[in-house]
């Protein structure tokens, strides 16, 4: 059974996270490099250019590589220490079996005997309780190869339908929302569009801290003309400087999109040509934001009505705009709603598939849009394909030699894999790139079902907490040990370098899960010798698809900076703007620019519902939870970063004075949070840059300074997003203090 | 080898995203690796997420030179200030208490001030400083007055500054609204005054919320 083997101290003593910081050659001045290596950063989905420097196998530092056309050189405090996590004092160099005896609660192994073990498991699991036991948590931080095998490898070798990826909590909603109205799930243009647009709207992105080379496209838009509008709880970095700042209260966004669309309606500010031409169910979403007076929405969303009329009429009256939404609108049990009400008012505008005239959600993690098209998702097959889909299940399977009947059905999302492990139907895990101990909501109860497991194995670079948990540890690679494809925040395809071998027995995690399905016996369709292979593989599998690549080689991508997503073939130069007149589409065969057989877009009543857990008398407080610009996602790398750690060393839960003083607490006081689910205690940090109903705690500390304590595990209908934006808490002074 | 005489710095506060990617970087730079020489500052946080950096201004006539009992402090005929010369330094802080921008840092551990140099080992090969190459805003900007006039129409470049009776001006160029029309930069005048972020930031919030009353 998998538990916590001991103490987690001496887990951490043994294991991290230490901070490292720069020293031997990384700190010597004049060194000479072996070798400069063009790749990209390794965090978040604007995938920066980055130029790293390589000196006897070791990333020593980097240079800003200016010839990359989104970032130009730019980077962020991130991108510019993510060498660090290079040569780290607690990189997993080699396997390890749980040995509650040992140091640390786990005992170094050899790496065959560790694979011999997991195969074991896999076999006696499945045999025991049926195929669909034994379940896989994948990520979107892997390369888009790796994020295919891992596909293929739940569907063809192991026959599970229980594969789910860590997207789930990222940009599901938005993807959903986009297939809906779209047809297709991708920003809809390339970033220069901001350059010259005149409104940037931005809802419920904290642009500054979580994508922060986009601010300079905001900015240079401002200086020529443009106004920026922003909605957010709380005044961000890039909001303090906005034209029209709406301070929305979470969990209100859609009421705010069908207020405007309705003021829209009122001025006639309407393209009526496009909605005529290129769309279907104005009639219905028109009368649907009928009861959605300034009035009326002022009330929901808590933002005055004054504001409300004046971005109404600069959205209006706008010649060209350009819309973004991130997780803000998207962490809700009404994601899609939110993100479809946002959509509402782009089609509206008629803005859309012309120049500077621009729609697109903030994508989060390294690949979070290359590893959500390629079929690590439950319900996707490559190419952004349907597993429910006859067709998409044939096509698939005549590339993956097997037969369509042999591949499983769609399985279930990442939290209710949790669930299922809880309820006994899963009783195994292979894990990698995901810390859901971390990243999931209600983590306390993620907690506990890991402890259920009969047999958990985890890959990675580092121990993260949730592996603390697993019966065996397979040593995988860091971001600079590999080469292989992402696709970045604008639907750019770029490609990673490799500028390091693995350490020890690490290796890169593709050959990992080969080597299991060696270990079954299960090797065909796993035999690749390199990433080029298995992305060969995937142009075959992704053609015809939605998100084709099959017209992409690594070559083309370095040739030109990149190559946007879909590329039907190798003469095609790519599709940086979707929705063109003309452009590519495989559904609408020119009937028009949209991805649905007609070829017009949709719109879709958006219906405003309240959070799962609104405020009561019990718990009167919204927590709302997010990022800081030094800390990415659950902390695996970045907490182990000193510079970065020191940036901002532990999270602090941001209140304003009035909330403040009604609770008597002064800024630095230990402060207890508590929700229906857990409890958590950090300092105050009391500034009045936030709503006085909302509290914000960035989340990516684990264990005591978890904020996903507090969280609920609420979910999107459709989307199964958890709802990480809004839940109820009360708040005091520690006790006695 | 020197920096262009073409090739400017320029920083515009009002880009700053506090995000601190220059502080990072400044530790990055060859000339003084593991040591960062920028500050970054919240005006005042409780108020307001506004960030300030200030990076070395490199007078003309450097104050921090003038008053240097040792002559350590050397300003090279590109106009960059670098930073004081070991051998000389006795690391009496007399150029840390006169800067009237507060740019230097005194070492203790090595007995030395330190102090942006523009990223001297970059700036006189034909590269861009570290700071102003990766910062994500552009707050921090390293090119012509051409490009900058260009990129920034809204804005105007101000190198002229009054501390009391003193004036200095500068190599480094701080980016005020064209709208100001400022010929300078009094940068006493405010010293004694209250912050004003405050009031400023309070409304944009507040302003902002609905609180039920007719509108």
């Amino acid at each position: 059974m998998a538990s916590t083997p001991e103490e987690s101290q001496n887990i951490i003593e043994r294991f991290g996270p230490h901070p490292a910081y720069s020293s031997g050659a990384r700190l010597q001045t004049g060194i000479e490099p072996d070798d400069l290596v063009d790749t990209h950063c390794c965090f978040c989905g604007q995938q920066c250019g980055i130029r790293l420097k390589v000196k006897d196998n070791e990333v020593i530092g980097f240079e800003p590589r200016e010839d990359f056309p989104f970032n130009q050189g730019m980077l962020c405090p991130k991108g510019v220490k993510r060498y660090l996590q290079g040569s780290h004092p607690d990189r997993l160099v080699s396997a390890y079996e749980r040995d509650p005896s040992a140091e640390g609660g786990f005992r170094p192994i050899a790496y065959d005997r560790a694979i011999e073990r997991v195969a074991s498991e896999i076999k006696r699991i499945q045999d025991a309780y049926g195929p669909d036991s034994f379940a896989i948590l994948s990520g979107a931080s892997l390369t888009t190869e790796k994020a295919y095998l891992m596909g293929k490898f739940a569907r063809v070798c192991l026959k599970t339908a229980n594969i789910d990826y860590n997207g789930r909590l990222c940009m599901v909603s938005a993807a959903v929302g986009n297939k809906k109205a779209f047809g297709i799930d991708r920003a809809a243009n390339p970033w220069s569009d901001i350059l010259k647009t005149e409104v940037v709207w931005i809802s419920g992105a904290n642009v500054a801290e979580c994508a922060p080379i986009t601010t300079n496209y905001v900015w240079q838009a401002r200086e020529h003309g443009a106004k920026i509008i922003v909605v957010d709880p709380r005044i961000t970095p890039l909001a303090r400087t906005c034209d029209l700042f709406l301070p929305v209260k979470p969990g209100r966004d859609v009421a705010l999109f069908n207020g405007i669309l309705h003021l829209m309606i009122e001025n006639d500010w309407l393209d009526h040509d496009f909605i005529e031409k290129h769309t279907v169910g104005f009639e219905a979403v028109a009368e649907h934001v009928k009861e959605w007076t300034p009035r009326r929405t002022a009330q929901v969303t808590g933002i005055s009505e004054r504001a409300i009329r004046q971005a109404a009429e600069w959205w209006g009256e706008a010649k060209t705009s350009f819309l973004l939404h991130a997780r803000g609108i998207e962490h809700h049990s009404h994601g899609v709603q939110n993100v479809l009400g946002a959509i509402n008012m782009v089609l509206a505008s008629g803005r859309i598939g012309r120049p500077y005239c621009g729609y697109a959600t903030i994508t989060g993690q390294g690949n979070g849009q290359g590893g959500r098209e390629h079929g690590q998702k439950c319900d996707q097959l490559p190419g952004a394909r349907d597993i429910s889909n006859p067709e998409h299940r044939a096509y698939v399977a005549e590339v993956w030699g097997v037969q369509p009947d042999d591949l499983p059905g769609a399985g279930v999302d990442a939290y209710e894999i949790i669930r299922k492990a809880d309820s006994g139907e899963i009783r195994g895990l292979l894990s990698i790139c995901f810390n859901p101990k971390v990243s999931l909501p209600d983590n306390n109860f993620v907690t506990r079902v890991l402890d259920k497991l009969e047999f958990f194995v985890a890959i990675d670079f580092f121990l993260n907490e949730t592996a603390h948990h697993a019966d065996i540890i397979l040593p995988g690679s860091l971001h600079e040990e590999d080469e292989g494809i992402v696709t970045q925040i604008e639907g750019r395809v770029i490609k990673i370098n490799k500028a390091v071998d693995p350490p020890g027995d690490a290796r890169q995690d593709w050959r990992i899960i080969q080597d299991i399905a060696h270990c079954l016996g299960r090797e065909r369709g796993f035999q690749f010798t390199r990433p080029r292979e298995i992305f060969d593989e995937l142009r075959q599998a992704s053609r015809g698809g939605i998100a084709d690549y099959s017209g992409i080689t690594y070559e083309k991508i370095e040739k030109q900076g990149g190559v946007f997503w879909p590329c039907p073939d190798e003469d095609h130069p790519g599709t940086p703007r979707l929705f063109e007149e003309g452009s590519w589409n495989p559904i609408a065969k020119g009937a028009g620019p949209f991805y649905f057989p007609d070829g017009k877009a949709r719109f879709n009543v958006a219906p405003y519902t309240p959070p799962a857990e609104d405020v009561d008398e019990d718990y009167p407080i919204i927590l709302t939870t997010g990022r800081v610009v030094s800390q990415f996602l659950s902390g695996t790398q970045t907490r182990r970063i000193g510079p970065l750690v020191d940036q901002y060393p532990e999270p602090l839960v941001e209140m304003h004075p009035h909330l403040a003083e009604r609770l008597g607490i002064a800024d630095g006081d230990w402060t207890t949070i508590e929700s229906r689910r857990g409890d958590c205690t950090l300092r105050a940090h009391v500034v009045s840059t936030i709503r006085p109903d909302t509290v914000f705690i960035p989340y990516h500390w684990a264990g005591r300074k978890s904020a996903n304590q507090l969280t609920i595990s609420a979910q999107d209908p459709i989307s199964k997003i958890p709802e990480y934006k809004v839940c109820a808490v009360r708040v005091k002074r520690r006790n006695g203090e | 080898m020197s920096v262009p005489e073409n090739m400017e710095f320029f920083i515009d506060p009002a880009r700053c995203i506090g995000c601190q990617a220059c502080v990072q970087a400044c530790s990055e730079c060859d000339t003084h690796k593991g040591h960062s020489m920028i500050h970054l500052e919240y005006v005042d946080r409780a108020h307001s997420v506004q960030t300030a950096p200030v990076v070395c201004m490199h007078c003309d006539s450097p104050t921090c030179a003038e008053v240097c009992p040792a002559d350590a402090i050397k300003r090279t005929e590109d106009g960059v200030v670098q930073t004081a010369r070991k051998p000389r330094c006795i690391a009496c802080n007399n150029c840390v208490l006169a800067c009237p921008f507060g740019v230097p840092k005194m070492k203790t551990d090595f007995k030395l001030m330190m102090k942006c140099d523009m990223c001297y080992d970059r700036t006189s090969a034909g590269k861009k400083p570290m700071c102003a190459t990766v910062c994500p805003s552009q707050a921090l900007f390293f090119g012509t007055r051409e490009q900058i006039e260009r990129l920034r129409p809204r804005s105007t470049p101000n190198n002229r500054f009054w501390f009391g009776a003193q004036t200095i001006t500068t190599k480094v160029n701080m980016m005020v609204p064209k709208t100001a029309q400022a010929q300078y930069i009094d940068v006493t005048a405010a010293m004694s005054e209250r912050a004003i972020g405050k009031e400023i930031t309070l409304n944009i919030l507040t302003d902002a919320m609905y609180t039920g009353e007719e509108e």
